[in-house]
């Protein structure tokens, strides 16, 4: 199994490698010059500009330019922000631990609120409940992260005034980013709850289960929940996808900060060694989950276990 | 709870026969209600001039900020623009922009998934490989880098939203094809002598293309969604006819005094691709009974 998951961190490896050179084309590939925009229509002199050029490297051709930043991006140098000369990697290290927190929150309420619908939802299958999770479950899916941002701090913000509109110190400033991002995520983990746990509702195990007289309530959170949470942790996988990418709104509705805000105002002063950490950073988070949440299977579930003994993976 | 657990063996027996009954009930009602804002939408999108009672681009200097009420249904902005005219007329560039990306992206991805998966082999490896990479930027920051790469244009961010969606569609296609080439009729039309194009259009993309479809509707609203956050992050297309993300933008800066500018485009937003979602649900149940979940 060792050997498995080797295999699987060295391509997890190749792919984040693969993503920041296929960003650093699109980036390349960019209209515009970075030296006018880095000089922001401050009047300079063309030997100015193309001494600016040469010191970057941008006057370079692009074979050059790549080898370049793929061998600096291997010794972990990530460039210096052409707004304002601050080092890439330090700035993105100190933003992280905001994003990742918000991420954990919002994962854990969409892992929360996500099973616990699709669960109640499964058993109460076409009852009122049933009804209530789903709409929330499609809602969730529904509502662009801004605008349930922005309902939530006009009602317990301005309205209401519990929790703080701005900033990102404290755990009150946690709960509404939190909720913004949590329901979208709960939203995709209730519908994929439901539909597999009503699917195994209907295994030839479950009908053995009830024939040999055990209680409704052992039947359901004793085989039929337990069976139901494989195909929902593959969805923490891309929920954290999901919710990474939406950190960037969410981090700009409730003036938080974190990498996702930077992102965005990199994107907008055209900052390319900016965007690129971020993506790059971002795209391991991404991997890397999805990476535990392959391994954790072989944890959680005998079959897979068993096929990996086998040489599969 | 009990007695609601109880009943259950009754219900599991009487299931195929339910299916029916719970069609005509709430969830129709849901479906027939969601089909009534697309094509409530469809039409603001299609002829808002004879929707919306005034003109987007009119600025009365005498209705700022005003709240909803009567004569301005859903309030001004601070131009003094009606914002139900602008939501009505904002549908024209938000739908175009979900079903131009769903054409793009899920065509390019469709045909990259088919042919990848059809013709397999060492093309099909690195394909995938690179659809993996892709896979790794979450598909909004990849809009966001080329959407501020290309600049604004409705073009440009139909072009950014469809290369966040191409590696979903192909990767869905590829499955679906892979299953199907194997298929016994598949081999019995190579028997017969069908060359390997005709057996390709004719049979394995038809019957591919179900799962694809059911993704197409929904990522119509996933699509809206994701412009939407382009436009309000300040990417969007500037217009005088801005659409609905951008009006929810510009309105941002006056929440504290017009909490209507806000919510009304992120309302329509939300109901749009509310309702594509529901009919999306209804598409997956009717093409795919095996998996109905609904």
């Amino acid at each position: 199994m060792t050997g498995a998951i080797t295999t699987r961190l060295f391509s997890s490896l190749l792919v984040v490698l693969g993503s920041s050179m296929l960003v650093f084309i699109i980036m390349y590939l960019l209209p515009g010059d970075p030296v006018l925009i880095m000089l922001d229509g401050n009047a300079s002199t063309p030997e100015a500009i193309a001494s600016l050029k040469s010191h970057l490297g941008l006057d370079q051709p692009f074979y050059v330019q790549f080898y370049r930043y793929f061998i600096h991006l291997l010794q972990g140098d990530f460039g210096v922000s052409r707004v304002n000369g601050d080092l890439v990697l330090p700035k993105i290290l100190e933003h992280l631990p905001a994003t990742l927190t918000l991420t954990l929150v919002s994962v854990s309420v969409s892992l929360v609120v996500g099973i616990l619908l699709g669960v109640l939802s499964a058993i109460h299958r076409n009852g009122v409940i049933d009804f209530a999770a789903r709409f929330i479950g499609l809602f969730g899916i529904s509502m662009p992260a801004f605008w349930t941002g922005i309902l939530l701090l006009l009602l317990f913000s301005i309205q209401l005034g519990w929790f703080p509109a701005m900033g990102s110190d404290g755990w009150k400033t946690l709960v509404l980013p939190g909720l913004t991002l949590g329901l979208i995520g709960a939203g995709f983990i209730v519908r994929m709850v439901r539909n597999t746990m009503l699917e195994v509702l209907g295994e030839p195990y479950i009908l053995t289960l009830r024939a040999k007289g055990l209680s409704e309530r052992s039947v359901m959170y004793g085989h039929a929940l337990r069976n139901s949470l494989i195909p929902a942790l593959t969805m923490i996988g891309l929920t954290v996808g999901e919710l990474l990418s939406g950190t960037v709104v969410t981090e700009t509705v409730f003036a938080r900060q974190g990498i996702g805000r930077i992102l965005a105002d990199a994107i907008l002063s055209k900052d390319i060694p900016v965007v690129q950490g971020v993506i790059f950073f971002t795209a391991m988070i991404y991997v890397l989950t999805n990476l535990i949440v392959d391994i954790s299977y072989s944890f959680i579930d005998p079959r897979v276990r068993r096929s990996q003994l086998k040489g599969g993976v | 709870m009990k007695e609601a657990t109880a009943l259950k063996p009754i219900r599991k027996i009487t299931w195929k026969a339910s299916v029916s009954l719970r069609r005509i009930s709430a969830s129709s009602v849901f479906l027939y209600a969601a089909c009534l804002v697309v094509i409530f939408m469809t039409a603001c999108a299609i002829a808002p001039q004879w929707i919306a009672p005034y003109s987007p681009e009119v600025m009365d200097p005498n209705q700022l900020l005003q709240p909803p009420g009567a004569v301005h249904l859903l309030g001004t902005d601070y131009f003094g623009r009606d914002v139900f005219s602008l939501v009505v007329y904002g549908a024209r560039d938000s739908l175009l922009i979900g079903v131009a990306s769903v054409l793009v992206g899920g065509g390019l991805g469709g045909v990259i998934g088919a042919l990848s998966g059809y013709i397999g082999g060492w093309v099909d490896v690195i394909v995938m490989r690179l659809i993996e990479i892709l896979m790794s930027i979450p598909g909004i920051l990849l809009a966001l880098a080329i959407a501020a790469a290309v600049g604004p244009s409705l073009f440009n961010i139909v072009l950014a939203v469809s290369a966040g969606v191409i590696p979903n569609y192909a990767r869905v296609m590829r499955s679906q094809v892979l299953t199907v080439k194997n298929k016994p009729y598949v081999l019995a039309s190579r028997s017969i002598g069908s060359s390997e194009l005709s057996i390709f259009l004719k049979h394995v993309l038809p019957n591919s293309l179900s799962p694809f479809l059911v993704m197409a509707t929904v990522g119509i609203g996933s699509s809206i969604l994701t412009s939407s956050g382009l436009s309000f992050l300040g990417l969007g297309v500037i217009k005088e006819i801005p659409d609905w993300g951008t009006v929810l933008s510009q309105g941002r800066g006056y929440l504290t005094v017009a909490w209507w500018i806000c919510t009304f485009p992120g309302a329509a937003i939300a109901l749009f691709v509310l309702s594509v979602n529901v009919i999306g649900d209804r598409v997956r149940d009717t093409l795919d009974p095996r998996k109905s979940g609904d």
